[in-house]
């Protein structure tokens, strides 16, 4: 009987009462808010300031230490009649084709070996990660040293193979296709574990039944990766390339490294002659107007894939 | 123990402090004197990774301990990559805060002259006492009247080239021209050994062969008034003609895609014959004797020599690399920075630094001609001389931000790319002329 009256007391006793920000929190409006808070806060101070930034200098003469005047679209007229900046639009655009095409192809081959089952499967599924883990400068100076006219091991082991002579040594980043193909190279080995991992994730949400299903009705290998497995991993794909795009048209760090744009701005991007323009030479307006150039361009590869991976859900 | 509640500490370090400061302030009020914790000054100090690193470990070891004693300023010395430092200084400009001293190379001062202090009082007290600047430290490192820096060194470059291989094919001097050169490096060519040049985007080696190369056709940027641009001229046709054979016939192709330092391993590892460079071969030949040998497994030290870039039909020159410490417009302690200028710059300090480079940068004023690191190793006694046979980029106008644009650009080296992979001369003279032309505003 006592035990009853003492639980009914606890029953309607008042809640303990809580502080204003708890109240708030209860609204999830308010919730909501508060949770994306810190990535807006993010976004807003390394995305959005600099990208408002970047507008306001380049349509001003801003040089470093010098406040610059408004000059309208005059550094975007500059740009259309500069010959490097044209060199590297179409350098940049080579670079970002070949290589995002590349590692497509490579990372599918690798994911569906992946997706496989052998013996060490968890050890090289870490192990193929190892191109992407390690910071890039470090990861390009070896392959400087891979490439080095001098002392490159590539040419070294093609030496002694007897397949070139001393004569004949192959300059991989002083001839321009060869710089091009070089820097396309390391941008590969870098980024076809992203797709390797990124696709074998997309691989496994594939229900094995349907191959199964596929087999039975006699689909041979090349027909059930034709007609289930592809337009299955298509979403995934497509989500993948935009990232990869993105990635590989903004890059800086690897041809900086590798070539420095040279030979002649054979190599020369968008973001290397940026950051030669605003940072070697101090015309941060001009260098500010580069590095918005990609964007309209970027924009619209964006807006394509969007659209075609909702076609793709929706289909 | 006795328990210390908040207030009672708030009491008694409350009056201590009231205390100290009374009576410290009466003290100092008699001594005239800042007290000791108020002078100690510390000053940021940005400069390159030299390429003798003993002068690196002798600034920040001893030097900043005596700069400590003789001036009580905390020197704060921090070395980072050559290539690094322009990005260094424009985030520092921009955000307006950052080191109080940067060193700069060639004539970026020029391009931040709205942001650096006026150092004309301590400049021109140390070109005074020391025999006057060279026209070239002067040149980079004041617009108009006023200084926009303290120069510090001059680096410069000559042939280093192996004695024993060119007396091989005839030559027991340098070849004083470039077709007798040209000569000489085709028949080292063909014996495996070519003349080693970088030919790409490095901030040092390309410009400092390319331009003398340019000047000793008689080629120029632009006129005297340093406005027109006067690139497209039979001489500049010429000297773009005459690479063409030149880098097929005698260097290695290498080149194109060389930075600062590959000459260097290239050089000590044997596989070229000669390279424009910094005394910075021979230094660490001779500082590694057994590791770096000839084919008779001699120290190859003893075979190397230095001479000047040959000679043209245009003249003799070459591009000095002059170093000047820049005092930040922003910094707070410009007075200290001065101080500490004034200290680093006095004789027997600055020839503790000149002698630790070993002859690999001439001082920034006549005086250090007379030193007695250029008697220590007669091979290094050539580079003496390189700064009053110097020319600097933009001739024949000033080294103008123009002219700093040109070169940090690249025009000059890749009109000569350009043509050593296949564009025809005229048409890289025409391309480079272009670039000029947007860049001067003509």
């Amino acid at each position: 009987m006592s035990l009853l009256s003492d639980s009914r007391t606890a029953a309607y006793a008042p809640a303990r009462r809580r502080g204003p920000i708890s109240r708030l929190l209860e609204n999830e409006r308010w919730l909501g808010l508060a949770l994306l808070a810190p990535t807006l806060i993010l976004l807003g101070v390394f995305v959005a300031y600099p990208f408002v930034k970047g507008i306001e200098l380049s349509v001003t003469d801003t040089r470093v230490g010098v406040p610059g005047h408004f000059v309208g679209f005059q550094n975007f007229v500059a740009l259309w009649h500069d010959d490097i900046f044209r060199l590297a639009v179409w350098n940049t655009c080579l670079y970002t084709v070949v290589a995002t095409t590349v590692k497509l192809v490579l990372g599918l081959w690798l994911a569906l070996l992946l997706n496989r089952n052998f013996r060490g499967k968890a050890f090289m599924r870490a192990f193929i990660l190892l191109p992407f883990i390690i910071p890039t400068v470090l990861s390009t100076f070896a392959w400087k040293w891979m490439f080095d006219p001098t002392f490159s091991v590539i040419n070294y082991v093609l030496l002694h193979l007897h397949l070139i002579t001393v004569a004949d040594r192959i300059n991989w980043l002083g001839v321009p296709w060869l710089a091009m193909a070089s820097v396309i190279v390391v941008n590969v080995w870098r980024g076809v574990p992203f797709f390797a991992i990124s696709l074998l994730a997309g691989l496994q949400t594939i229900s094995p039944e349907l191959h199964e299903a596929a087999a039975i009705d006699g689909a041979r290998a090349w027909a059930r990766f034709r007609h289930v497995t592809w337009p299955l991993l298509l979403p995934v794909t497509m989500v993948i390339m935009l990232f990869s795009v993105i990635q590989t048209f903004a890059d800086f760090q690897l041809v900086y490294v590798l070539t420095g744009g040279g030979p002649a701005n054979t190599t020369q991007l968008f973001a290397t002659y940026a950051y030669q323009i605003g940072i070697g030479t101090g015309l941060l307006s001009q260098g500010a107007a580069v590095s918005l150039a990609i964007f309209p361009i970027l924009l619209l590869v964006v807006i394509v894939q969007l659209v075609y991976i909702r076609r793709v859900e929706t289909a | 123990m006795r328990r210390v509640d908040r207030r009672r500490f708030l009491q008694l370090s409350g009056a201590g402090a009231a205390a100290a400061s009374t009576g410290a302030l009466a003290g100092i009020l008699a001594s005239g004197r800042a007290p000791a914790y108020g002078q100690e000054q510390t000053l940021h100090w940005v400069r390159w990774s030299d390429f003798v690193p003993a002068s690196d470990a002798l600034l920040k070891g001893k030097m900043t301990e005596e700069c400590k004693k003789a001036t009580g300023i905390s020197l704060q010395l921090e070395t980072i990559n050559a290539n690094d430092i322009q990005a260094r200084v424009t985030s520092a400009i921009q955000s307006g805060t950052g080191p109080d001293i940067i060193f700069a190379i060639n004539n970026w001062p020029q391009l931040y002259a709205a942001s650096l202090a006026d150092m004309s009082d301590v400049a021109e007290e140390i070109g005074k006492a020391q025999g006057g600047y060279y026209g070239v430290s002067k040149q980079i490192a004041t617009v108009g009247d006023r200084w926009i820096g303290v120069p510090w060194a001059i680096g410069g470059g000559l042939i280093a080239y192996r004695k024993s291989w060119y007396a091989e094919v005839g030559y027991d001097t340098f070849p004083d021209t470039w077709d007798k050169w040209h000569d000489a490096g085709k028949k080292l060519k063909a014996k495996g050994r070519p003349i080693g040049q970088a030919l790409a985007h490095s901030f040092g080696d390309p410009p400092g062969f390319f331009y003398p190369w340019l000047w000793s056709f008689g080629g120029k940027e632009v006129e005297t008034d340093g406005k027109t641009v006067a690139l497209d001229s039979k001489e500049t046709l010429e000297s773009v003609k005459a690479l063409v054979p030149f880098w097929n016939d005698a260097c290695d192709p290498g080149g194109l895609a060389w930075d600062d330092s590959s000459n260097n391993r290239a050089f000590l590892s044997g596989t070229i014959s000669a390279t424009n460079n910094g005394a910075s071969i021979y230094i660490e030949a001779k500082r590694k004797p057994d590791t770096y040998q000839t084919e008779k497994g001699e120290p190859m030290y003893k075979d190397i020599a230095h001479a000047p870039l040959p000679k043209g039909p245009g003249g003799q020159y070459n591009l000095p690399g002059p170093m000047t410490d820049m005092v930040m417009k922003y910094s707070k302690n410009q007075k200290a920075a001065k101080d500490f200028l004034r200290w680093i710059h006095s004789e027997p300090v600055f020839e503790e630094w000149f002698t630790s480079q070993q002859g690999y940068t001439d001082g920034p004023t006549k005086f250090w001609e007379g030193d007695k690191v250029w008697s220590a190793d007669p091979v290094l006694t050539p580079f003496k001389n390189l700064p009053s046979e110097g020319r600097l980029t933009g001739y024949a106008g000033p080294p103008s931000q123009a002219a700093a644009e040109v070169q940090t650009k690249y025009i000059i080296v890749d009109m000569y790319a350009k043509a050593v992979q296949g564009a025809k001369a005229e048409d890289a003279v025409s391309w480079a002329t272009g670039e000029l032309k947007k860049i001067y505003g003509a």
